[in-house]
């Protein structure tokens, strides 16, 4: 289903070949995001230094570190958020299957589409329904579906939110639990069918419980899309990441990668004495 | 409040099983307190009275209750200094001068409606609202002749002005909001400036360039002028309010690839809607109680013209203008009850805007969330006061209005 994708824009998505031999539910291949020499600066400070990282299909990446090195930084980077912000400049390059998301011929809006982004404090719509939330990117982006509520269900089974929510489709999104109200959000995220999924320490605010289910979620969606998830929680990041990527910014340094790796490298035997005294929760 | 309950609650209900205990309540208002606040208001007016009728040969309304307010709040204190100690004092003292603050705003108000009610009322009858003033004299019965032809004139150019400024000044505080740069804050300036431009002037501005040209006196032209007042009234107001929208729905938005417009249409502008009602009614009671503008640009009429396009129109704050400027006490009578008929239409129009919009906002808002300042009491004050406040505009303060007059009979006209 690449009806996402209008002819003329410069292709993100992979062949439809591929999406028809892989026949994934969500029906977009998932991308591979390759960022090159990242640098940010806010107003004129920099706050992230030639960041390198490859964020493998399917797979899930976990950004750690200690706080304010430049994490959701990177993560607003990579869909085009980041230059949003009043004052906020960057270099390099951010690639989505080859293609440059910041080359002059993209448009931010279809980056976004393609990138989806869930927020670390749960953000549903106030004033629409559960159901318009879901389809809410739907809506914004005019994309045809055969099925909305095929499509709506899909999503908020995957968000594993459906059989919490089926007979209350019409309930205002904002009257739900606050792990809820993230499910909702993952669910609104999904259903524009993005070829990336970027999370933002989106267990930060929940219970332990909901934390649980929303790491299945993210196993099981990773199956469909690539995940690049920001978290504090090491274990968390232990349990769901196929790989890790340690930031850190010293003594008012700009934030840089310290080491990237497989998570089970990352935790047992890294290569930086930093990283291990980090994942061991010895600093930061 | 609520918490109080819960505490009674709670207390009764380990009454009836568990074991006694006590809840400690520090701040509460016992009825003792009661009988010692009257105690005090008495003897407070008590002294003054004395001290200002039989001692001294003072007088006055207004000074025998500025120090009886001043005497209360130095015995209050001093009495429960006694009682309860220092800090219960003055803990109680500054309640008092929060809680007549609190009265200070409230007379006004409370006092203008029943003002236009209790002046107004005796005179007023269906056909107010049935009939005009066609072929009422200053010889016909006063219960002859209504004030439809203003109420149609009214509604129209207040309607025409809604029609032509809300949508302007939405799209500006949109602008002002969600675009910014460097335009924005001279925007900004101009329209506080305009907020704080004379009513007359508008009306001057529109007699200048559209009634002097071509068009002469017409309903349209005093619409003109309306929109040009209320157009920084619900800019400001609707500006607060999308101020008030979470920056994360934004984001949200703009993460899921929408185009900043479908951002405001869809996401923020829904968020704001209850603020954005409020601040809609507030400019519509603005400019429905105007009335120097609508001197220079409606003209007046005695007659019904609903054409609000061509020739002069009447409007209610005009009549009640022209009303009491009349040397007659029963045409003076009658301005009350038009501002009577006024307070009705705003408020009627009101209600149903309030009801229409909450239905509406029901739908939406099934849930157990509110938007920012959404309670619906909060709301109809609001209202309330907006529509005590479109009358008192309407009677533009006439230089005879504090003068003595005989009480007025309306049994006894002195017309016929
Ligand atoms: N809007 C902004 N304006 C100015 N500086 C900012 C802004 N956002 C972030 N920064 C700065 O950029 C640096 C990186 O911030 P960032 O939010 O990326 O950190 P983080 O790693 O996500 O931290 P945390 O784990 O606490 O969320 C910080 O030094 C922060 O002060
Ligand atoms: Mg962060």
């Amino acid at each position: 289903m690449t009806s996402i994708d209008s002819t003329q824009e410069p292709r993100l998505v992979a062949s439809s070949a591929k999406v028809q031999s892989n026949a994934v539910s969500l029906g977009v291949e998932a991308g591979e995001l390759v960022a090159k020499g990242v640098c940010a600066w806010f107003s004129g400070r920099l706050v992230l230094a030639d960041v390198d990282l490859e964020m493998e299909r399917k797979k899930v990446t976990a950004l750690i570190g200690p706080s304010g090195c430049g994490k959701s930084t990177f993560l607003r980077i990579l869909n085009r958020m980041h230059e949003t912000i009043n004052g906020a400049e960057l270099a390099g390059s951010v690639e989505l299957n080859g293609e440059d998301i910041y080359s002059p011929q993209q448009r931010a809006t279809t980056v976004r589409r393609h990138i989806g982004m869930v927020f670390q404090r749960p953000n549903p719509f106030p004033a629409m329904t559960i159901e318009q939330n879901v389809l809410s990117g739907i809506r914004f982006n005019r994309i045809k579906t055969a099925s909305k509520d095929d499509l709506m269900e899909e999503c908020l089974s995957k968000a594993g939110l459906w059989t919490e929510v089926k007979d209350r489709l019409s309930n205002l999104g904002g009257a739900l639990s606050g792990g809820q109200q993230q499910r909702l959000c993952i669910a609104r995220a999904l259903a524009v069918r993005p070829s990336v999924l970027l999370m933002d320490e989106p267990c930060s605010a929940l219970d332990p419980a909901s934390t649980l289910r929303i790491e299945q979620t993210i196993s099981e969606i990773s199956e469909e899309v690539t995940v690049v998830i920001v978290t504090h929680n090491m274990q968390q990041a232990n349990r769901v990441s196929h790989s890790c990527a340690f930031f850190l910014s010293e003594n008012g340094q700009p934030g840089h990668i310290v080491e990237v790796g497989k998570t089970e490298k990352m935790f047992s035997n890294p290569e930086d004495p930093r990283t291990l005294d980090y994942v061991n929760g010895r600093f930061g | 409040m609520k918490k109080k309950r819960r505490a009674e609650d709670t207390k009764n209900s380990e009454q009836a099983s568990g074991p006694q205990r006590r809840i400690v309540k520090t701040r509460d208002f016992k009825p003792i307190d009661v009988g010692l606040l009257t105690v005090t208001v008495v003897a407070a007016y008590s002294i003054v009275w004395i001290v200002f009728n039989q001692l001294t040969l003072l007088s006055g309304e207004p000074g025998l209750v500025i120090c009886t307010v001043g005497v209360f709040l130095a015995l209050y204190w001093f009495v429960n200094l006694q009682i309860y100690g220092r800090h219960m004092a003055v803990d109680r003292l500054l309640g008092g001068l929060v809680t007549l603050g609190a009265l200070c705003m409230m007379l006004p108000l409370v006092l203008l409606v029943y003002y236009v009610f209790a002046k107004g009322l005796p005179l007023l009858s269906l056909n107010r609202f049935t009939e005009t003033q066609a072929g009422v004299g200053p010889l016909s019965p006063i219960s002859k002749g209504g004030f439809l032809h203003a109420i149609v004139g009214t509604l129209e150019q207040v309607a025409l002005a809604a029609v032509m400024g809300i949508p302007i000044a939405i799209l500006t505080a949109v602008f002002l909001n969600e675009i910014g740069g460097r335009i924005a804050s001279s925007v900004r300036t101009v329209v506080t400036a305009m907020s704080g431009t004379p009513a007359i002037l508008a009306g001057v501005f529109i007699y200048s360039i559209w009634v002097l040209t071509v068009h002469d006196y017409s309903g349209f032209a005093a619409s003109l002028a309306l929109a040009i007042l209320l157009l920084p009234t619900v800019t400001r107001g609707t500006e607060e309010v999308l101020r008030i929208v979470h920056n994360d729905l934004r984001e949200a938005s703009m993460a899921l690839g929408a185009p900043d417009w479908r951002t405001v249409w869809s996401v923020v502008l829904p968020t704001a809607r209850s603020g954005l009602v409020t601040s809609i009614l507030l400019g519509i009671a603005v400019s429905i109680g105007e009335t120097a503008p609508l001197i220079m640009t409606v003209f007046g009429a005695q007659v019904m013209n609903a054409n609000p396009f061509k020739n002069p129109q009447a409007a209610l704050p005009l009549v009640v203008f022209q009303q009491i400027k009349l040397p007659s006490q029963s045409a003076v009578a009658l301005g009350f009850t038009c501002s009577l008929v006024l307070f009705i239409i705003v408020f009627t129009l009101f209600v149903l805007a309030r009801v229409l919009g909450s239905n509406w906002l029901q739908k939406a808002f099934r849930g157990r969330t509110k938007g920012p300042g959404e309670s619906s009491n909060e709301a109809i004050v609001e209202d309330l006061m907006a529509v005590a406040l479109a009358p008192a505009m309407s009677m533009g303060l006439p230089s005879d209005y504090e003068k003595p007059r005989d009480e007025y009979d309306p049994d006894e006209d002195t017309r016929t």
